[in-house]
């Protein structure tokens, strides 16, 4: 059979990484993005990539412990397999970034340096300066140039993928995408289509996200009938600079570099930062986490930060809540080789000097762990068997997604610099299973029917005409999404409540309504960017009710997801005896919470609009959950009684790791 | 640029009722002509160009209340790392996201002023098509010529200084404000002829891209992949790109482009670098012959 021909949408790293191997494999790659794929949101990523490396592997380090740190940081939400081979990548991975000549930053010795990043206590992050998602988006994007100039890759920038086009047996035959200057549509036939449409932010209004992480295109494919999974999963990344237009991120290798976060023991101490003494500062993650300190895994993080502002009234300023991020203790000239790009940032848009002053964070939306369900073949060694269709494919057979927009490697919460990897990862991955899949169907996209691509075309143009068509009722789009990105703000990040998040999933609706209603007020077919933002407005109302219904229903506290009504207190008790008893009650309330919520939401589209969720077991077949506690003062004495009974059990089973063979994770 | 943002949650009462004046020039499309158009816009602390645009598409008023089409223009990332933005501000060319409100009116109280970027064909109001300037990336093989993405262990050994030269070449966003501010880099704007098939103008254009001056950006990459261990086995390729039609002898070394880089990219040594080895590549050449 010919070499098939495959639609790759979306030019982050993962889109990149995809098409690079595709290319490389001979088949002929389409690229979309509606931005240059240079322009990509990958070149925001500030602090760096994750992998074992020499270093770290003679202090102990194995690619079996970053796939535990990582399972561990996404509180057991995912499926081991693919993140074990996404680990055992890893080292592989960052030798191939520095082989395309990525300017990772090096040691004296011309080694490359490494950076320690949250939720583990290797020393595992490869960076360059501290712009490394910018430097990893150009040596991709400088590769597939090459393919481009020598007729492998056809870039198409500035379209918006809006349709799948699926075949009478369901299978994804190719796409319907619209070119953003001329307003043409044009249907794309192609044996698959790989879906590299990153994060979803904008439904939060202003997040950490630039202005094209809209999720529009997956929020297209799951209205076509592909199932999402853990929706309700958003990371809020525990320090960002507020912002009018945006929440500009600050790395977590400010804190990696040795940034240390506090507040004033006074509430809203009006001295100037640099005069308070130690003594009436309070380094609150210090305090509780001694063992990962300013380090604890994002989730956490941004809870106590949340926390020490809303709670304990500690903010530092009054009306505005907000922590110190302090970096004036570190040597100038170390601070502006290794996180220059970052400091660079807040000089620039705060004006102040953060090497001379306190920086002033407060958490943000920053990304989704959840995406796009897709399927993964286990190998016979535990990991993801290379070369297999099911891979990376959405419930569509013929589609695949990958990257920020698919819902596997991060769980309930992602550790920083994971994702960089995941994407690159999952990109060059997904290749040669993509390339079997679709050998494997029985007609070429080429030979499929023009009337069943003519006839996705018409729907589509339909569509966008009725948008243009619409007498309004006055309302503004951006107004609505303003409303949108407000609501699910108070509601679906940090803390969240049945009633509040009932509640909003009615007023989404509502918006919806006012959606349906609302016009555009240039009605031009050239360069119109108001009507490509009004539609993307109209395709995060689903994604917005899959966050929504899945937080409502998941009655825990897992990772980023975190309702106070089903929280677990910690130990209170002072009599020995009696924290004993408490600590067992803890655990066998972990055991059974365990067995009742260790699941995927998986929600499909309802014929009455409305998301229909069921829930998928996760494979946790390498290593056993455990309580996720990362060293809290006064917990030990659960992580304690939760071993014993680990090995308790193994002891009757006789073996050591379940099945692996391996060390058990929980005693690392 | 997608989405249009929001309004700060908290505007102080202090400014109240003052407003941004902002004069653009618009354009409707290729081949039309432009017109000014007076906007204005409430004062918010803290804004940049970016805010002011979403509020001007929000409102979709002009200064005197009539209805009129959005503003159009390019953004992403807001914080300057991605590259869309540029835009002529003030007359100066720079970056719109990281372009601050308060400067700009210390700069010129009475409006702030925005154009087109003018090296570059408008598509339509603030939006141009810098196609040239990726195509000045392929003519001098801004890349490293690996063999493949296969797993052959570690890149070269690099030394820390050999990384902080090549690092900030490497930050390049190809944003173009160096090739606005150049005065050898002029517009080439081809027009589509009757009748003709969309890959012939296609072809036609890139040859017009071709003879025209490369540009500052693509030297400076050049010298950067030429640095690199691996990327300088096809130096010579690069020279020859530089020494041929629209190359490095065309650049009269004003030094206009390192003043407006918001990179602060040190392009005169780029250019200094490159001149220095296209002499010597040329000398190579004719020994060889
Ligand atoms: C500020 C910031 C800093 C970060 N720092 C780090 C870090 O240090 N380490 C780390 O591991 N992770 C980091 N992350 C996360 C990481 O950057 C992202 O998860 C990752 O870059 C996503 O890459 P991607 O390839 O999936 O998608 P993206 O890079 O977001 O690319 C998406 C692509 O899809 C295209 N697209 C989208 N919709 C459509 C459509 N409808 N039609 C056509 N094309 C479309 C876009 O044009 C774009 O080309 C950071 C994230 C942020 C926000
Ligand atoms: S130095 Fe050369 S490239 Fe730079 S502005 Fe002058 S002529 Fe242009
Ligand atoms: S060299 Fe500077 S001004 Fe020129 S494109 Fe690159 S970043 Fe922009
Ligand atoms: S929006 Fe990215 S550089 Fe301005």
């Amino acid at each position: 059979m010919a070499q098939p021909r495959v639609v790759v949408v979306g030019g982050g790293l993962a889109g990149l990484s995809a098409t690079m191997r595709l290319a490389e494999l001979g088949v002929t790659v389409d690229l979309l993005s509606l931005v240059p794929v240079k322009r990509s949101h990958s070149v925001c990523a500030q602090g760096g990539i994750n992998s074992v490396n020499a270093l770290t592997r003679q202090q102990g380090d194995s690619e079996w412990k970053h796939f535990d740190d990582t399972v561990y940081g996404g509180d057991f939400l995912q499926h081991q397999p693919p993140v074990k081979e996404m680990a055992d990548w890893g080292p592989r991975i960052i030798d191939l970034m520095d082989r395309l000549g990525v300017p990772f930053n090096r040691t004296p010795e011309g080694f490359r340096d490494q950076r320690r990043f949250g939720g583990t206590l290797y020393k595992r992050t490869a960076f360059a300066g501290a712009t490394t998602g910018q430097q990893l988006l150009y040596a991709l994007d400088e590769q597939v140039r090459r393919h481009e100039v020598a007729g492998r890759v056809t870039k198409w920038e500035f379209w918006d993928f809006l349709a799948p086009v699926l075949d009478d047996t369901g299978r994804c035959r190719g796409a319907i995408c619209q070119d953003l200057v001329s307003m043409q549509f044009r249907s794309f036939p192609a044996d698959a289509v790989i879906l590299a449409s990153g994060g979803c932010g904008l439904v939060y209004g202003r997040s950490t996200m630039s202005m094209v992480c809209t999720g529009s295109a997956i929020s297209r494919a799951y209205q076509h009938g592909a199932a999402y999974g853990n929706g309700e999963f958003i990371q809020v990344h525990p320090t960002a600079i507020p912002g009018a237009d945006k929440l500009r991120l600050m790395s977590e290798s400010a804190r990696g570099e040795g940034g240390r976060v506090w507040v004033p023991r006074t509430p809203q101490d009006p001295r100037d930062p640099r005069t308070i003494p130690e003594a009436e500062r309070c380094y609150f993650l210090e305090e509780r986490y001694p063992k990962y300190k300013n380090l604890v895994p994002r989730d956490i993080a941004t809870r106590e930060i949340f926390d020490i502002c809303t709670t304990e009234g500690l903010s530092v300023e009054k009306d505005r809540p907000c922590v110190y991020l302090d970096l004036t203790h570190l040597p100038r000239q170390e601070l502006d080789r290794k996180l220059h790009g970052i400091l660079e940032i807040y000089e620039k848009f705060q004006g102040v000097d953060p090497r001379d002053v306190p920086m002033k964070i407060f958490p943000a939306v920053h990304y989704s762990m959840g995406g796009l369900w897709v399927d993964y073949q286990r190998s016979a060694t535990g990991g993801m068997e290379e070369g297999s269709p099911r891979n990376h494919q959405t419930s569509i057979p013929g589609l695949y997604a990958v990257g920020e927009c698919d819902y596997q490697y991060h769980g309930a919460n992602r550790l920083g610099a994971n994702s960089l990897l995941s994407c690159i990862f999952s990109g060059l991955f997904c290749a040669s299973g993509v390339i079997a899949g679709s050998q494997s169907s029985k007609r070429t996209a080429a030979e499929e029917s023009s009337r069943l691509f003519d006839a996705a075309l018409r729907r589509e143009q339909d569509r966008h005409e009725a948008l243009l068509g619409r007498r309004g009722s006055g309302d503004n789009p951006y107004q609505i999404h303003q409303e949108l990105g407000a609501l699910m703000t108070r509601v679906a990040t940090v803390v969240r409540r049945n009633e509040q998040l009932s509640a909003a999933y009615d007023e989404v609706c509502a918006l919806e309504d006012r959606w349906r209603r609302c016009a555009v007020s240039d009605t031009g077919n050239w360069t119109n960017q108001n009507v490509v933002f009004t539609k993307s407005l109209g395709d995060m109302f689903p994604l917005a009710k899959i966050i929504l219904i899945g937080a409502l229903q998941r009655d825990e506290c897992r990772g980023a997801h975190f309702k106070p009504a089903f929280a677990v207190p910690g130990l209170q008790a002072t009599d020995e005896a009696a924290r004993r008893r408490e600590a067992e009650e803890w655990c066998d309330r972990f055991a059974s919470n365990t067995a009742r919520w260790l699941k995927s939401t998986v929600a499909r589209p309802g014929a009455d609009g409305h998301p229909q969720i069921a829930y998928e077991d996760v494979d946790t077949s390498l290593i056993p959950p455990r309580p996720r506690l990362y060293g809290l003062v006064g917990a030990d004495l659960i992580e304690e009684v939760w071993r014993e009974r680990q090995q308790a059990s193994e002891a009757r089973v006789g073996g050591t790791g379940v099945g692996s063979g391996r060390p058990l994770a929980a005693t690392s | 640029m997608i989405a249009p943002n929001h309004a700060a949650d908290s505007a102080p009462a202090a400014d109240e009722g003052r407003e941004i004046r902002v004069r653009i020039l618009r354009q409707d499309a290729p081949g039309q002509e432009s017109y000014w158009e007076r906007h204005a816009v409430p004062y918010e602390p803290n804004m940049n160009v970016i805010s002011v645009l979403q509020r001007i598409a929000a409102g979709a008023r002009s200064a005197d209340g009539r209805p009129v089409a959005p503003v159009t223009w390019d953004c992403n990332c807001l914080e300057e790392v991605c590259g869309s933005c540029t835009m002529l501000i003030n007359g100066r060319t720079r970056m719109a996201c990281s372009a601050l409100v308060d400067r700009l009116l210390e700069e010129q109280p009475e409006e702030i002023e925005l154009r087109p970027m003018s090296k570059f064909p408008v598509v339509r109001d603030l939006v141009v098509d810098r196609r040239r300037l990726f195509r000045g990336l392929e003519r001098v093989k801004a890349w490293v010529p690996v063999d493949d993405s296969y797993d052959h262990g570690p890149g070269p050994r690099i030394s820390p200084e050999e990384q902080e030269d090549a690092y900030p070449l490497s930050t390049c966003m190809s944003c173009g404000c160096c090739l606005e501010a150049c005065p050898q880099y002029t517009k080439i704007e081809p027009v589509r002829r009757e009748g003709e098939t969309g890959e012939a103008f296609a072809e036609r254009r890139q040859g017009a891209f071709d003879r025209g001056f490369v540009g500052a950006h693509a030297v400076s990459q050049a010298m950067l992949f030429n640095a690199h261990p691996t990327g300088k086995m096809i130096a010579d390729e690069r020279l020859e790109a530089l020494t041929s039609a629209g190359g490095i002898q065309m650049c009269g070394n004003a030094q206009n482009c390192v003043a407006v880089c918001p990179k602060a990219i040190p392009l005169t040594r780029s250019i200094a670098r490159a001149g220095r080895a296209a002499t010597v590549w040329a000398i190579k050449r004719l020994f060889d012959r």
